[in-house]
């Protein structure tokens, strides 16, 4: 049958027709700082990984216990100020074993590979799961609906940050 | 009584891994194809909806007022639309709020993207899509999400592997006979299965390639297309739906944001029952699991039964429910925004028996695109008819 | 498809050089609470679609739109966002309601520039990268290029630019949302360092942090949701071209400006925009601006909005108030949200909600965005009373 649909441009380049200066390249690269303003609810979350402790918000009407914890239910659409401890310790929800950095270039033959998970933090409600790192593990060993335990930064390494949390390793 | 609104013209450029053109070129190809494709010029368009993902592989701020002049934009009323990957298929749904709304009686939608100006790669932006406070510090990578997501689909179902190589041996394989294809080779199930592992569970060949391209396609109202064409391909329904931000908190196995989006297009449409209503889809693919995830969401699958149907041929080109003839992400290439477009391009051209080699048998009447973006929770979806 | 559109509720938050109590969904989060209120305390669940308007760079993340729905009450909604002014934003939700399938539609935008430490870097990031971004200059320079143009070609002198920065700022010290309020002389201003000549400091509008979010419904909803509708009687969007050497009027002219308003003004039934619009709320980004955008909008003759300020015809007791709420030069710039800031005025004074600044017996009011430099596109809506 007759191919009758309309293709135009899309002019390949290859690596040669760019090394060898075919192809004028302009580069620059991007100067652009922030500082984001944590706000009410995820201030505090980091203040209190700064203790060693994980904190999550509570809504009075569907009574999830959320984490991240919020200023609002997003549901329900009320503000929350119920705060509640939970614990360090979750279940895996699901994981991946990573061999490429976050640039995309390959990890070197002696780095480990990463492994980011979804954790269920225990003490949240169902469902509830923040990404983090698995550690302290063989890679094949790890099972979806394993559980783990938070490995803390020593305090004085504490900054209030997501990666107080060293990573998550098997209980 | 909602107005009537029809696609009367479709074009693109080809998927390549580097292209010549910059994006306004790549954009100004596919236009150019597009309005030649229904005999008409830019004289004759009102307005624009164009789409392209993140600014950042461009460096650009402001990327779609760059764009502009290569849509064919100037001096004209022109908006783009951004929900992430799935801006290609969501910019003809804003295309259709321009011309349905009765605002204007042609509209131009344009999608591009050039990824390989981004260095060291295309992906490294990516980091960029997450929690600037609560995730970032990780240094997270997109694979991330998607093997997080890919792994729990398949404990879920017992799936393995092997199951999800078969969409990427599939598509490939449509997407030879496609002639804006970024590839040349067939690929076997062993080659995916066996190609180097990024992230588990996913594999380099379960996922489509960066690529430069641009697509298009033109909308008019019922008046006007009667006037152009006697295959005017009707949208009869539109849906998209955005899920939440605290994308861990949400079971990954099931994409409930594609279920609703595909129920709102399918009410609009009329439609009871999509499996049997539906004649060719055209799921995004950007991963092979991707497809068989999003049929499931778009209720043209039984959840969890979708492997036994792909390996019983029901998603062949032959088959009862032909998936991505035109070859998908993964068999054309995957231009974020412009490889949505794309899916449209492919059904305009199927309903009207113009796909040649890759023509679904059975004059298929009806068609649905979807595309997924932002942190793996939003799709749009399309219904066309004619 | 001849669905009338009405604005049935209005909430902001923020409004402050910095905000650093508030994370910027949470800043969002407030005004919509209020804005859903305002609406009859409707819930989110039962609105039909949520658009907003932003840009990745100003708020660093890649697919800003990702975190939209939640501080919307939007999960599971039809969310999208608008990479353009939040009156392109407005007006994709308009046209959602004017297509049938939706009912009742949020808008929203933000700032949340404070947390940005280089605003300039990201504007010359908007320049083109071959032509233009090599001469790595202040991007201002643009705006003294168009300045210097429009002086030329329409005979508005240095100091008429400068009373348009004495009015606003002026206008601000009613407005308790404006932060650049002040009582200036003259040469305060001329005599103010320069930043690209012929543009000063204080020609430019500065920084603000806020969030806006307005609703929109059908005719038959608004009537149910609230007794102080205002109506959308015409939008339009244009853009001329982002290449700085080729506008087709050159660089001293708004011909973006031009074009959008006359799309609002033909859907909304205007002739004389002059007779037919009660007052403006109107980009002000730079000091001349505002005159060049008067002209552009049809709201005098070419050349004559300078002069027209200085007989008081713009002022808050004049023919045609002008930026009675301060604009962006007295209030402070929004970014994205630049568009629904100008409509929230526009809103205000309709209502009689406007405070000390309540203009008298206002029927219909015209609002009207720019995107700022490099760019050529704007954004108009034209609102009243009367549906
Ligand atoms: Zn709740």
């Amino acid at each position: 049958m007759e191919d009758t649909i309309k293709v135009a441009g899309g002019t390949g380049l290859t690596a040669d027709d760019i090394k060898s200066g075919k192809i004028f390249l302009t580069e620059d690269s991007l100067d652009c700082a922030y500082a984001w303003d944590t706000g009410v609810a995820v201030n505090r979350y980091l203040a209190e990984l700064k203790q060693g402790k994980i904190i999550a918000t509570r809504c009075k009407k569907c009574k999830r216990t959320m984490l991240p914890p919020r200023l609002f239910c997003e549901l329900c659409f009320i503000p929350c100020s119920n705060w509640q401890y939970v614990q360090d310790t979750g279940i895996v929800n699901t994981f991946s074993i990573c061999h490429v950095h976050w640039d995309a270039t390959r990890i070197g033959k002696d780095e480990k590979p990463h492994l980011p998970a979804v954790i269920e933090i225990d003490g949240a409600s169902e469902g509830m799961g923040i990404m983090h790192l698995l550690g302290e593990v063989d890679p094949e060993e790890i099972k979806i609906g394993m559980q783990v335990k938070a490995v803390w930064k020593p305090e004085a390494e504490r900054t209030g940050s997501i990666i107080d949390i060293k990573y998550f390793k098997p209980l | 009584m909602m107005r009537k609104v029809a696609i009367v013209g479709a074009g693109m450029t080809s998927f390549v891994r580097r292209a010549l053109e910059t994006p306004k070129e790549l954009s100004y190809q596919a236009t150019k194809v597009t309005l030649d494709s229904c005999g008409l010029t830019l004289d004759d368009v009102d307005c624009i909806a164009h789409g392209t993902a993140p600014d950042a592989f461009d460096g650009l701020h402001q990327n779609g007022e760059y764009m502009v002049d290569g849509c064919g934009g100037w001096n004209k009323p022109t908006m783009r639309v951004y929900v992430g990957g799935g801006t290609g298929i969501h910019a003809v749904v804003h295309g259709w709020h321009h011309v349905a709304s009765g605002l204007f009686d042609t509209c131009l939608v344009v999608c591009e993207e050039k990824m390989s100006s981004a260095l060291p790669h295309a992906q490294a932006f990516f980091l960029t899509i997450f929690d600037s406070i609560t995730e970032r510090p990780l240094e997270p990578n997109l694979l991330w999400i998607f093997a997080l997501e890919m792994n729990r689909y398949m404990e879920r179902y017992g799936y393995t592997k092997e199951d999800m190589a078969l969409v990427a041996v599939k598509n490939k394989q449509n997407g030879l006979k496609h002639p804006a294809s970024q590839f040349s080779e067939k690929v076997t199930v062993e080659d995916v299965v066996n190609s180097e592992m990024m992230a588990y569970p996913v594999s380099r060949l379960d996922v489509s390639p960066v690529s430069d391209g641009a697509a298009a396609v033109l909308l008019a109202s019922e008046r006007v297309a009667r006037r152009l064409t006697d295959k005017p391909v009707w949208i009869e329904g539109v849906g998209w739906s955005l899920d939440t931000a605290y994308w861990a908190t949400r079971d990954l196995y099931y994409p409930r944001y594609t279920d609703t989006a595909a129920r709102m297009a399918y009410d609009m449409a009329g439609i009871r029952e999509p499996d049997k209503e539906i004649h060719v889809a055209e799921p995004y693919d950007p991963f092979d699991y991707k497809a068989l995830h999003h049929l499931e969401g778009l209720q043209l699958s039984p959840r969890g039964k979708t492997v036994e149907l792909l390996r019983d041929g029901h998603f062949d080109i032959d088959g009862n429910l032909p998936m991505c003839p035109s070859g998908g992400l993964l068999g054309v290439g995957n231009p974020i925004a412009a490889a949505g477009t794309m899916k449209v391009c492919e059904l305009f051209w199927q309903l009207r028996g113009e796909a040649g080699q890759r023509q679904v048998p059975g004059n298929p009447r009806r068609g649905v695109a979807q595309s997924w973006g932002d942190l793996m929770q939003v799709s749009s979806v399309v219904v066309v008819g004619n | 498809m001849n669905k009338k559109v009405a604005i049935v509720g209005l909430g902001f938050s923020g409004f402050g050089t910095t905000t650093p109590d508030l994370s910027y969904r949470e800043m969002i989060f407030e005004a919509a609470t209020r804005c859903y209120e305002d609406a009859g305390g409707i819930h989110p669940q039962a609105i039909d679609s949520f658009v907003a308007s932003s840009e990745d760079f100003m708020e660093g993340i890649s697919i800003a739109d990702e975190y939209v729905p939640d501080q919307l009450g939007a999960v599971l909604k039809p969310v999208h966002s608008i990479t353009g002014d939040s009156l392109q934003g407005l007006a994709s939700a308009m046209m959602q309601i004017k297509t049938g399938q939706q009912n009742i539609v949020a808008a929203s935008a933000f700032s949340k520039v404070s947390n940005l430490s280089h605003h300039e870097h990201l504007v010359s990031y908007a320049t083109d990268p071959v032509y233009i971004r090599p001469f790595n200059e202040n991007p201002y320079f643009i705006a003294g290029l168009e300045m210097n143009r429009y002086l030329h070609e329409t005979g508005t002198t240095r100091d008429q630019c400068a009373k348009v920065v004495l009015k606003n700022r002026y206008n601000a010290l009613k407005n308790p949302g404006a932060c650049y309020g002040a009582r200036l002389e003259l040469e305060d201003v001329t005599g103010a360092p320069a930043l690209s000549y012929p543009l000063g400091i204080y020609d430019m509008s500065g920084h603000l942090d806020g969030a806006i979010v307005v609703l929109l419904a059908s005719e038959e909803r608004a009537r149910e949701l609230t007794d102080k509708p205002v109506w959308i009687k015409g939008i339009g969007w244009a853009t001329d071209t982002p290449n700085l050497d080729s506008r087709i009027e050159g660089m001293g002219s708004a011909v973006y400006a031009k074009l959008a308003s006359q799309q609002a003004y033909r859907m909304a039934d205007i002739n004389n925009p002059f007779n037919e619009i009660d007052f403006a709320e109107i980009d002000d980004t730079f000091s001349y601006k505002e005159l060049q955008h008067l002209e552009a909008l049809n709201l005098c003759g070419p050349g004559e909005a300078g002069r027209l300020l200085e007989l008081g015809c713009f002022s808050p007791d004049g023919d045609i108030p002008v930026n009675v709420s301060g604009g962006s030069l007295g209030a402070g710039y929004l970014h994205e949200a630049n568009g629904l800031q100008r409509l929230m005025e526009v809103i205000l004074q309709l209502r009689g909600e406007a405070g000390p600044r309540q203009l008298l017996d206002v029927e219909t009011g015209l609002a009207f965005a720019w995107r700022g430099v490099p760019t050529a596109t704007g954004a108009a809506a034209v609102i009243s009373t009367r549906p």
